[in-house]
């Protein structure tokens, strides 16, 4: 008996593409399975009248919705002043740390300090001790607002990760395009700026993709020194109508931004690996 | 007086003495090759005369000036003695225009239309007219070492050392790249070059130096190196390398 050639495929071609009809028929009926057993199982559960009251209660989502959207510009606002800092800043400490010159070994001791302080400290007590302390000083408005100092705690803390990131992009570039450089008649510096640089940060775009992202998420912290962003907000309505419905609407604003993100971060990585390969 | 005088020049790394004591002198135009087995100190010595390694003791003079008196600035130096990688080490990031423009404008300040024709044109002297808007992962070992030594050219050097410059391209783009070396010295250039092509050695060089453990055992013409040679230690290593 002979199998009839379909569209001129191959004998191979046939063959991969059953082996393809198969996969995805059992990959559809084992999501399916799984689908159904937690729509039937959960409901089950003795506390999910309870829990489905308070977390997932249609109204109440409807209702505080358009108001933790307005908050979320809070959020997106601190974000976009602090992310540009954090990238000039963190680039500055790579290379203040990366610096051969004798008179800039105190820049070199400070960056070294810096990455060793604000990676050692969590964010969060960061945010206490600047957002708290400094306008503790009795300075005049606008300089006690926690928005400033706040914000400068996530770009202190931020810059000191990205400055390490940037660190080895800079050591992924290879010690010969370095010579090559340097024979052509370049400076140390120069080297650096249109050699070295160019090609460490772009090395290092997915990695700050993901930095860029935990940021977004870490904005939120603000909201314990007083900035009234997304995160407070939920809390505000969830004590105004005894209700954790906000949370999860928050939760939901959170991934609406980050998915799409991340998602790009992961494509970026898995191209450069394959141009590397 | 030698376009390039090598005197007593020592270079160590740690415990290891990979340049011990070498003497060598380069008249204007001539090509000298390096030949011997890796690790013999070739890619050192010419690391060394571009002063991207550091002399423990003797001296290197260009057209009579030391160029390895401590403090001097070693980027004038540089931008004198052009260099060619074995793993092309061009710019990934820049075009192979933008990979020859970018010394001559930063070191030079050449930054007008008539410099950028007259570097054109040396894309357009070896074959690679049509590559110039290419980046380098676009292009054919053969032509990115070629395009590294247009870069190299730019600068519009006195001398140009090439270190292994064909060790990493396939049998048949070898031709391409020694194409070019023979019409750089058709023009003149001052040329050194560690090389494993015998044959190359053989018919172009004026000078060939036998290295080992980083001494010169032998030098002279390749009429008489390659066909008699006076040292065992190169007699062995041309039974091995010429089959």
């Amino acid at each position: 008996m002979t199998t009839p050639k379909a569209a001129g495929l191959t004998r191979r071609q046939q063959y991969e593409a059953a082996q393809r009809r198969r996969s995805t028929l059992i990959a559809a009926t084992s999501t399916a399975l799984v689908v159904a057993a937690i729509i039937i199982l959960v409901p089950m559960t003795p506390g999910w009248e309870k829990v489905q009251r308070s977390f997932f209660n249609g109204q109440t989502f409807v209702d505080t919705f358009p108001k933790l959207l307005d908050a979320f510009k809070i959020n997106v606002m601190i974000f976009l002043w602090s992310a540009p800092a954090i990238a000039i800043l963190g680039l500055l400490i790579a290379l203040a740390r990366d610096t051969k010159s004798p008179a800039l070994f105190p820049l070199r001791i400070f960056g070294a300090a810096f990455t060793d302080i604000f990676r050692g400290i969590p964010v969060i007590l960061t945010v206490y001790l600047i957002g708290f302390g400094i306008p503790g000083l009795g300075l005049p408005r606008p300089w006690n607002s926690p928005y400033i100092w706040g914000s400068l705690a996530l770009i202190l803390t931020y810059a000191a990760y990205v400055a390490e990131i940037f660190r080895s992009g800079i050591d992924s570039v290879h010690h010969s395009q370095r010579s090559a450089a340097l024979s052509l008649g370049l400076s140390e510096r120069q080297v650096t700026r249109y050699v070295v640089l160019p090609q460490a940060i772009r090395n290092v775009v997915p990695a700050q993709m993901n930095m860029l992202i935990a940021l977004q998420k870490d904005v939120s912290l603000l909201s314990f020194i007083g900035p009234v962003e997304i995160f407070r907000q939920a809390g505000v309505f969830k004590s105004l109508l005894a209700n954790f419905t906000p949370y999860v609407g928050a939760a939901i604003i959170f991934l609406i931004v980050t998915i799409p993100a991340t998602r790009y971060a992961d494509y970026l990585m898995a191209k450069q690996r394959k141009e590397r390969r | 007086m030698a376009k390039l005088a090598l005197r007593g020049v020592v270079k160590r790394f740690g415990d290891a003495t990979v340049c011990d004591g070498i003497d060598l002198d380069v008249e204007e135009g001539q090509m000298v090759c390096l030949i011997g087995a890796s690790g013999g100190g070739k890619s050192t010595l010419l690391r060394c005369i571009n002063l991207l390694e550091v002399i423990e003791d003797g001296e290197i003079r260009l057209d009579g000036e030391d160029i390895t008196v401590p403090g001097l600035d070693p980027q004038t130096v540089r931008s004198r003695i052009g260099m060619v990688f074995q793993s092309y080490n061009l710019f990934p990031h820049m075009t192979a225009l933008e990979n020859a423009l970018l010394a001559p404008r930063l070191v030079k300040g050449q930054n007008s239309e008539s410099d950028r024709q007259e570097i054109e044109g040396l894309f357009v002297r070896f074959g690679l007219a049509d590559r110039m808007g290419n980046y380098p992962d676009q292009l054919s070992g053969g032509q990115q070492q070629r395009v590294a030594i247009v870069r190299a050219l730019a600068m519009r050097p006195d001398v140009m050392l090439f270190d292994e410059i064909t060790s990493a391209l396939d049998p048949q783009l070898v031709g391409e790249v020694l194409d070019v070396l023979l019409q750089l010295k058709a023009e003149g250039m001052t040329m050194i070059l560690a090389t494993h092509e015998m044959e190359f050695a053989r018919q172009a060089a004026d000078k060939v130096c036998f290295l080992k453990d980083g001494k010169i055992i032998e030098e002279g013409p390749p009429s008489t190196l390659f066909t008699a040679p006076r040292e065992a230690d190169t007699q062995a290593f041309l039974a091995r390398a010429i089959k």
